[in-house]
C-alpha cells in the first residue's frame, strides 16, 4: 500500500491540490467552516505526500513518474519519441517541493482568521489551490513545456490573489503589473522551447540537456530563459513589481507569493546547471592565457547581478514608510544573496565541470538561503498582516507602541527580524556564513558588500521594530486586540521552524541541502536517469 | 528565401509587441502587446512543424499515405498557448476595468505618482 502511494506520489501532489481546488466553490456552498477545514485537509495531505516523496528521493535518490503509461517513448527504435509528459524528482525537486507546499499550508492556517471578514473567499481558497498545483507542477515536472503550462496556471492564480482586495486601487495596479511581467516572461520561455524544439525535436528536459550543442540558437534561448525566469524571481533591475505585488497582496497571500518566486528561481537554476550542465566547463573565448567558460561568464552576470540586486533592495528597503513594501524590498535584497551564492559556485567551477570545495559550500549556502528567506521574509509579512489585521493600518509613521497590547506578535517580529539580518542562532545566520565565508575565498569585497547589507537590513528592521511596537502608545490603538488564534498558530509554526533550523543546521545541511547541491552539480545523473534508463 | 518569411514575420511581431509595451502609455495598447507577443510566438512554433507540400496529420482523411505531413506536436503546444493567452488576455482586461473605475484614466504614467 505504501509502496503504491509512494510510486503515484508524484501524480496525487498535483491531482490533488487541483481537484481539491474544484471542489471548494462547492464545499463552500455548504458551510465557510467546512470548506476552511476541507482546504487545510486537502494542503495538508498535498504536504504528506511531498513529505512522502522527498523522504524516498533524499535515501534512494533519483524518481521518475511517466503520466498515462508505462513507457516514455511512443514507437519503436530509430522513430521512437520521448513525448509523453515525464515528472522526474531529484533532491533539488524535492526541496522545492517542500517549500511549496508548505508555505501554502502556512498560508491557509493564517487566512482562516484573516480573511475571514472578506466575502468572495470560495474564490479566494480555489486561488490559493490552484497556485499550489502550478508551483508544484513547476517544481516537479521533467517537461520543458509542462513547466510553460504550470508556469502560467502560476502567473494567473497568483495575479487575480495579488488584486484580490479589488477595492483597493494600489492592489488592482500591482496585480496589472504582475500579470505583464508574468505574461511577457511566460512567452519568452515558450519561445525558447520552442527554439529548442525545432532543433533537438524533444522537449523532455534530460533528453534536451543530453542533446544540447550550444549553437547560436541555444545562446539566445539560454538568454531568453534567464531573462524570463530571472525577471519572475525578481532580480534587479527587473524587481519593479515585487515590492508591489507582496506589499498590496493579502499576507496570507504574500506567504505563497514568496514560494512561487522561488519556483521561478528553481527554474532558472535547473536551466543553467541541468539544461546547460553539459555545456557549463566549454571554453567560449581566450583573452590573454584566460580561459573565458560558460560558468565563468554566468558567474560574473549573476554576481554583479546579485550585488546590485543586494544594494538596491536594502537601500531602497531604508527610505520606505510602510512597513509591507519596506519587506518587499528586504526580499529584494535576500534574493541577491541566493544569486551571490550561485554566481560564486560557477566561478569555481573548473574545465571539467568541478566545483572546488569553497564552490561546493557556496552552493549549500545559497540553496539554503532559499528556504530560508521563504520562511523569514514569510514570518515578517505574517507579522506584518497581523498588524495590519489589528489596526487597519501599515504606515509606519501612524504605527506604534503595539507590544503593549500584541506580546506575541512583537516576539515573532523579534525572531523575524533576527533571522532575516542574519544573526545567530537564527537560520538566516546559518546558511549567511556560509555565504559570507566562501565568497571570501573569491573575492573579499563580495563578503564586504553582503555583510554590510546585511548591518543595514538589521538597522532598517531594528528602526521598524522601534517605531511599530515600542515608543509612546497611540490613543487610537489602546484597546488594539492580540491578533487571533489561528493567526498566532501560523507564526508560530514558523518561528518553531526558523529556530529548529538556527540551532541544527549541520542536521538540515547534511540531510536535505547536500542531496539537492549535488543534484545540482551532477547533470548526468538527471540525465541518465532518462536517456538509456526509461528511454 | 520565401521559406524564411515567416520566421521574419515572428520577429517583427515580437518587437513589435515588445516595443508597445515599453513605450506605449495607454494601457489597452500595452495589453495589445503582450498579445502581439504571443502571436509571434505562436507563428514560431507553427511554422517549426511545417514541411514543404505537408498536409495535416490526420491518417483517415489522407488518401495519400505516402505524402509527408505536418508535425503535429507544435500543434497540440500552439492550442495550448491559444488557450493560455485567452485566459491571461482575459485577466488583464479585467484589471483594465478595474483599474479604470480607480483612476478614471488609462494613462500608465497617472497611475503610479500617487504614492503616499
Amino acid at each position: 500500500m505504501m509502496d503504491y502511494l509512494l510510486y503515484h506520489s508524484p501524480a496525487l501532489i498535483i491531482a490533488i491540490p487541483l481537484l481539491g481546488a474544484f471542489l471548494t466553490p462547492l464545499i463552500g456552498r455548504i458551510n465557510d467552516k467546512l470548506r476552511n477545514i476541507f482546504v487545510i485537509i486537502i494542503l495538508g495531505l498535498t504536504c504528506y505526500f511531498v513529505f512522502l516523496l522527498a523522504n524516498d528521493v533524499f535515501t534512494n535518490g533519483i524518481r521518475t513518474y511517466v503520466f498515462g503509461g508505462g513507457a516514455l517513448t511512443v514507437g519503436s527504435g530509430s522513430s521512437a519519441y520521448a513525448i509523453r509528459i515525464l515528472f522526474e524528482i531529484d533532491g533539488m525537486n524535492a526541496f522545492m517541493a517542500i517549500i511549496g507546499c508548505l508555505l501554502p499550508f502556512i498560508a491557509v492556517i493564517y487566512s482562516w482568521s484573516f480573511m475571514k471578514e472578506n466575502t468572495g473567499l470560495d474564490k479566494y481558497y480555489t486561488l490559493v489551490l490552484l497556485m499550489t498545483t502550478g508551483m508544484l507542477g513547476m517544481i516537479l515536472t521533467g517537461d520543458m513545456f509542462n513547466f510553460f503550462v504550470f508556469l502560467e496556471i502560476t502567473s494567473i492564480s497568483s495575479a487575480a490573489l495579488v488584486a484580490f482586495w479589488t477595492n483597493k486601487k494600489e492592489a488592482v495596479s500591482a496585480g496589472f503589473k504582475y500579470i505583464i511581467i508574468s505574461a511577457i516572461g511566460a512567452l519568452f520561455v515558450l519561445l525558447a522551447i520552442a527554439i529548442f524544439y525545432g532543433q533537438y525535436d524533444a522537449l523532455n528536459m534530460a533528453v534536451l540537456a543530453n542533446n544540447i550543442q550550444y549553437t547560436f540558437l541555444d545562446k539566445i534561448a539560454l538568454v531568453l530563459l534567464l531573462a524570463a525566469l530571472a525577471m519572475k524571481s525578481g532580480i534587479v533591475p527587473m524587481h519593479m513589481w515585487l515590492p508591489d505585488a507582496y506589499g498590496q497582496a493579502p499576507s496570507s497571500v504574500t506567504l505563497a507569493l514568496i514560494a512561487t518566486t522561488q519556483a521561478s528561481l528553481y527554474g532558472a537554476l535547473r536551466v543553467c546547471f541541468t539544461i546547460y550542465g553539459k555545456q557549463l566547463s566549454n571554453v567560449l573565448n581566450q583573452i590573454g592565457g584566460i580561459d573565458f567558460t560558460l560558468s565563468s561568464i554566468l558567474a560574473i552576470l549573476l554576481v554583479a547581478l546579485a550585488l546590485i540586486t543586494i544594494l538596491v533592495g536594502v537601500l531602497m528597503a531604508l527610505k520606505q514608510s510602510d512597513l509591507k513594501r519596506m519587506i518587499g524590498y528586504a526580499a529584494v535584497a535576500e534574493i541577491g544573496y541566493m544569486i551571490l551564492a550561485f554566481g560564486a559556485a560557477l566561478a569555481t567551477m573548473d574545465t571539467t565541470g568541478a566545483l572546488s570545495s569553497a564552490g561546493d559550500m557556496a552552493l549549500k549556502g545559497g540553496i539554503f538561503h532559499i528556504i530560508n528567506d521563504a520562511l523569514d521574509i514569510g514570518l515578517l509579512f505574517l507579522v506584518a498582516g497581523a498588524v495590519y489585521y489589528a489596526t487597519k493600518e501599515t504606515s509606519l509613521n501612524r504605527l506604534g507602541g503595539l507590544a503593549r497590547n500584541m506580546k506575541y506578535t512583537t516576539v515573532f517580529f523579534l525572531i523575524g527580524l533576527l533571522a532575516v539580518s542574519g544573526m545567530p542562532p537564527m537560520n538566516g545566520f546559518a546558511s549567511k556564513i556560509l555565504i559570507y565565508e566562501t565568497t571570501y575565498q573569491i573575492n573579499p569585497i563580495l563578503s564586504i558588500i553582503a555583510i554590510l547589507s546585511s548591518i543595514l537590513l538589521l538597522a532598517v528592521f531594528v528602526k521598524v521594530f522601534h517605531s511599530v511596537f515600542l515608543g509612546p502608545s497611540f490613543k487610537e490603538y489602546s484597546n488594539v486586540k492580540e491578533a487571533p488564534k489561528t493567526m498566532l498558530i501560523a507564526m508560530a509554526i514558523i518561528a518553531g521552524i526558523i529556530i529548529v533550523f538556527g540551532l541544527f543546521p549541520d542536521l538540515i545541511l547534511n540531510n536535505i541541502i547536500a542531496p539537492a547541491a549535488n543534484a545540482l552539480v551532477k547533470p548526468e545523473v538527471y540525465i541518465n536517469r532518462i536517456v538509456g534508463g526509461v528511454l | 528565401m520565401i521559406f524564411n518569411i515567416p520566421y521574419l514575420a515572428v520577429v517583427a511581431l515580437i518587437l513589435i509587441g515588445l516595443y508597445a509595451v515599453l513605450f506605449r502609455r495607454n494601457l489597452i495598447k500595452i495589453v495589445i502587446g503582450v498579445t502581439l507577443i504571443e502571436s509571434g510566438v505562436n507563428l514560431f512554433l507553427i511554422t517549426l512543424g511545417y514541411r514543404k507540400d505537408s498536409v495535416a496529420p490526420i491518417y483517415t482523411s489522407n488518401p495519400n499515405v505516402n505524402q509527408a505531413m505536418a508535425l503535429p506536436v507544435p500543434q497540440a503546444l500552439t492550442l495550448t498557448s491559444i488557450v493560455i493567452g485567452v485566459a491571461v488576455l482575459a485577466l488583464m482586461l479585467s484589471f483594465i476595468v478595474h483599474i479604470y473605475r480607480h483612476y478614471n484614466t488609462l494613462d500608465v504614467r497617472k497611475l503610479g505618482g500617487d504614492e503616499e
